[in-house]
């Protein structure tokens, strides 16, 4: 079975539906699959839940299908970098479920590793707790997570071979590992796409198996969200 | 005369201690990393999914796939290491991480913080905050002491709570306090900014606090 697609549209091909639910990797700006997200703006899919640590930036990301209105929800830890998002979440057109950054790479874990549920620390006694199962462990409250699974994930990498084993570059590896094992379908899009062998297995951090597309784009654009720098002594 | 954002950074850098694996929130939190002592092995998380976060890159030399938590080009250390956000918060949530240092809109005498939304305002979200104070084994406070007048360290936070009964220590900029999280009267106000009075602070704290001033 050959698991590399032509192009984006090719691989999300068959796989778009209206009110489906979506991962997106990437922090901020990096490490986001933006070729993929092009293609779903392209595609005109609607009614989407997103699940994706942020929601990029106006024009750029999942900024993109904020601008078509083809996202319905968020689940996200911070959205604080988009202008659009609070106009469209103020005027009642966007849902917004807010997941504590650690709760939500969890819940992806768990879900990805067919764990229903897991408790957690993180939100006992605040808002976050509210509506959820409680438990005491060892004298200290923790709150009931459920794991979350996806229709579909689509994640960044910096390199892939053809049996869709991934690695990653630097912090823009951050939630792509964890979405790429929560996705019932999972599609990579890589900078450099290698045979099998050229990358060594030690070094391999999503394995294969949870990879079922693979694409890829070599003139992937980056975008620095803060460009923070010193001057030479 | 109130201590500036550095000299609350500086005040905060002495809870570093060698060995400390630290996470540095966004503001003057992120100033802390500059009065590491030299000699002393510090290593900054980045709840993005980094360990050993080096200084702001040369200009030209920005990567865009090498940020920090607040989304800052940073570079990378010879101790540096990258992994997912579901490692990094295990090491957050695990309990590993020895100091966390973050900002506060209230902090309240039983070790309750409030930093994340004002209710009625667009609320940007959470982040990393409720996980890092929950999971940290020492949070201490940064913040000004009060917002146009209203006092910050309150009796209860009025606004929705990030955690309840986490900080261990606030610095703003009149003094430093201690909390004791198994003591709701046990806040302590043990330094002074210099020409600031406990009087002064009392003043403009609503919280209860004993005065225990370090020597010195």
């Amino acid at each position: 079975m050959n698991k590399v697609c032509a192009d984006p549209s090719a691989a999300l091909a068959g796989i778009l539906k209206d009110g489906m639910l979506i991962m997106a990797g990437g922090f901020g700006l990096c490490g986001i699959p933006e070729t993929l997200i092009l293609a779903i703006r392209e595609s005109g899919v609607r009614n989407l839940t997103v699940i994706s640590n942020n929601a990029g930036v106006d024009g750029i990301g999942l900024g993109l299908l904020l601008e078509t209105k083809q996202i319905r929800k968020m689940i996200s830890s911070y959205v604080g970098e988009n202008k659009l998002f609070a106009q469209q979440y103020l005027a009642g057109e966007l849902e917004i479920e807010f997941n504590p950054q650690g709760t939500l790479a969890e819940r992806i874990r768990a879900g990805g590793a067919g764990i229903p549920a897991f408790f957690t620390r993180t939100g006992a006694g605040t808002d976050v707790a509210r509506g959820k199962e409680q438990r005491v462990f060892n004298g200290n409250t923790y709150v009931m997570e459920t794991g979350l699974v996806a229709d579909l994930a689509i994640v960044h990498a910096f390199k892939g071979d053809t049996e869709g084993n991934l690695v990653y570059r630097k912090t823009a590896r951050n939630f792509n590992p964890v979405m790429a094992t929560a996705g019932r379908i999972t599609i990579a899009e890589v900078e450099h796409m290698v045979q099998p062998g050229e990358i060594d297995p030690d070094h391999i951090i999503t394995p294969g198996i949870f990879v079922k597309r693979i694409i890829h784009v070599p003139n992937a654009i980056k975008h620095i969200e803060q460009r923070t720098v010193r001057k030479r002594a | 005369m109130p201590w500036t954002r550095e000299q609350m950074a500086e005040r905060a850098a002495k809870e570093l201690r060698d060995g400390f694996y630290v996470n540095l929130g966004i503001g003057i939190p992120t100033l802390v990393a500059n009065f590491i002592p030299t000699g002393m092995n510090v290593q900054l998380q980045s709840e993005n999914g980094m360990l050993g976060t080096g200084p702001f890159p040369y200009e030209g030399e920005e990567d865009p796939d090498l940020i920090n938590a607040g989304k800052q080009t940073v570079t990378e250390l010879p101790t540096t290491s990258y992994f997912s956000s579901a490692d990094s918060f295990a090491m957050v949530r695990g309990g590993h991480i020895n100091l966390s240092v973050l900002g506060a809109m209230q902090v309240a005498q039983n070790g309750d913080l409030a930093n994340w939304m004002i209710p009625g305002k667009m609320v940007k979200g959470m982040g990393g905050a409720m996980d890092l104070v929950a999971g940290v084994k020492k949070v201490v406070v940064v913040m000004e002491h009060s917002a146009k007048d209203e006092p910050k360290l309150l009796h209860k936070c009025k606004l929705p709570l990030t955690a309840a009964g986490v900080v261990d220590m606030v610095i703003t900029d009149l003094g430093v306090f201690t909390i004791d999280k198994k003591n709701p009267n046990g806040m302590k106000l043990i330094e002074l900014a210099p020409g600031v009075t406990a009087d002064e602070i009392r003043a403009k704290t609503e919280a209860d606090f004993a005065v225990a001033l370090n020597p010195g």
